[in-house]
């Protein structure tokens, strides 16, 4: 069940490339699974389009229970006013929306394979994986060590940690789609869960395909509801009946099965 | 505070509008469907329809444009989500739309024997008379007298002939009014809803109201608040549809519904 409700800033901070933001937004918090996203309203009351955010983190704060926590790219109207927005300020937001990621019933090898800021729901997952005994390998890429997601804090969670920046400024250097074969083969993973650019998910899907491995794929796609209620999300799939067909990304998605997704018909 | 539009009573006066529900199963943890004046749903042609290519909804200052909308088609919806929706409590107006006369008159024959309608809603949004003429072939071919609310687009120079034409040809009411004719960024036909359209659509609520003053008027366009909706009623309407301001908050027709009942003694 989402709620609508008016959350507040309680801290930001600058981290890399990036902003976190921590909300207290009551009852959203305590409903959050690992691959969720909150809608956020813009305080420009002529932009109606809500603005959709993974929440990164669910944590603790003294006084005010769990808070969410999420990470901003400053660019962009609504990047940029939330990077600059004061602690303190109001917020209008939805959440939890949209389906998380589906958890493996037996504790199998799973690889995480997240980039750039979109990697943030994957986090959360690492640690929900390991508490049900998973191995988890993380896969972590950006396009410089400032819009690299900290791999450091994952580490308590994950077996193995790999990092690959397209500018080589820290780990690797390379893509995704240059390593995730063998990062997956590696890893023996039966699960693969991706969170990126369209490009990556794709390369990832492939790569789990190729190996026998179920992938779900966390896809970005532009929501102007994102409650379901305008169907101007729409998320190209092949059903369990092998027909194709549009679903919408807010609420049949944004996770979805990586094989379904017909990677060539996404704008 | 009950509303009388024609043949049509309904438990309160605020309705939401066609293509902004959903399915209604996904406005429903923001409202009980059941204590509104009504659910549009969303507009259903015969057959199934997948809508314009992304991007299908584009912001615009204090609007969203949106082209061609997908539709489940009529048996899908009567399967599931009309059954759905009768099971909340909701009173049931079902939006229809097709591209030809005959693919209008088709769906209304099969959606008169579905149970749980109350009503039906047609976009007119051609000339007045062929407007009246679409409105009529509906009107003949639903079996069991259902209302047919005629919705008009939001023309200040012809809506009052357009609601005059809906309203001779057998709808009971007339709703004013629907998306703005537009063009999104890249040229491809789109409705502009949302506040943007909200002034002109109050001029045409107040022209049919003062031209028509017997027609039953449900007024729509932009509106976002109780103030909104008070000047929809103030000029007129004996209801109001919610729309694009769902999209922005899914509470908004569950807040303007209980402060409009608050403010009746």
């Amino acid at each position: 069940m989402s709620l609508h409700v008016t959350g507040e800033l309680l801290d930001s901070k600058r981290v890399g490339a990036y902003r976190h933001l921590t909300l207290v937004a009551p009852g959203v918090a305590e409903r959050f699974r690992p691959g969720t996203f909150v809608a956020l309203t813009l305080a420009d009351s002529a932009r109606l389009a809500r603005r959709s955010y993974w929440i990164h983190q669910v944590r603790p704060v003294g006084g005010y229970g769990p808070a969410l926590q999420l990470v901003v790219e400053p660019i962009g109207v609504a990047g940029t006013w939330l990077a600059g927005l004061p602690v303190g300020s109001k917020v209008g937001l939805t959440g939890p929306l949209g389906r998380p990621f589906a958890l493996p019933k037996e504790p199998v090898s799973c690889l995480l394979v997240g980039e750039d800021v979109s990697a943030a729901p994957l986090f959360p997952l690492a640690e929900r994986l390991r508490e049900r005994g998973c191995a988890v390998t993380l896969l972590v890429a950006g396009r410089d060590e400032a819009h690299l997601l900290s791999a450091l804090e994952a580490r308590r969670s994950a077996r193995a940690v790999t990092v690959v920046t397209a500018d080589g400024s820290v780990g690797q250097k390379g893509r995704v789609a240059d390593v995730v074969v063998e990062t997956l083969a590696r890893a023996r993973a039966e699960v693969v869960y991706a969170a990126g650019p369209h490009e990556t998910l794709h390369a990832v899907a492939a790569a789990a395909e190729d190996q026998g491995a179920w992938s779900q794929t966390a896809v970005e796609v532009t929501q102007p509801c994102a409650t379901g209620l305008c169907h101007g999300c729409a998320l190209p799939v092949v059903g369990e009946d092998g027909v194709s067909r549009t679903v919408r990304a807010c609420t049949e998605g944004p996770v979805v099965r990586g094989d379904r997704v017909r990677w060539g018909a996404l704008a | 505070m009950s509303v009388s539009l024609g043949a049509l009573e309904l438990p309160g006066p605020v309705l939401v509008a066609a293509g902004c529900g959903g399915t209604g199963r996904e406005l429903e943890p923001y409202v009980d469907l059941a204590t509104l004046g009504a659910f549009v749903t969303r507009s259903i042609s015969l057959d199934p329809r997948s809508g314009a290519e992304a991007p299908r909804v584009v912001e615009t200052p204090s609007g969203l444009l949106h082209a061609e909308p997908p539709s489940p088609g009529l048996e899908p919806f009567l399967a599931s989500e009309l059954p759905w929706l009768v099971r909340s409590g909701a009173r049931v107006v079902v939006s229809i739309t097709g591209r030809s006369l005959g693919e209008h008159t088709e769906i209304a024959r099969r959606l008169g024997r579905a149970p749980g309608p109350v009503a039906v809603e047609v976009a007119v949004s051609g000339e007045p008379f062929h407007a009246a003429s679409l409105v009529a072939a509906v009107v003949r071919d639903l079996p069991r007298g259902l209302p047919v609310l005629a919705k008009l687009r939001p023309d200040p120079l012809r809506v009052v002939e357009t609601a005059r034409g809906v309203l001779d040809a057998g709808a009971a009411a007339v709703v004013v009014g629907d998306a703005q004719a537009a063009a999104l960024p890249d040229g491809r036909p789109a409705g502009l809803s949302g506040p943007a359209i909200r002034p002109v659509a109050l001029r045409c609520v107040t022209e049919v109201c003062a031209a028509l003053p017997d027609a039953a008027v449900i007024g729509g366009g932009g509106i976002a608040t109780t103030a909104d909706a008070r000047s929809f009623l103030a000029a007129g309407a004996r209801a109001i549809q919610v729309g694009t301001a769902l999209l922005h908050d899914p509470t908004t027709a569950a807040r303007i519904a209980a402060e409009l009942d608050q403010e009746t003694p």
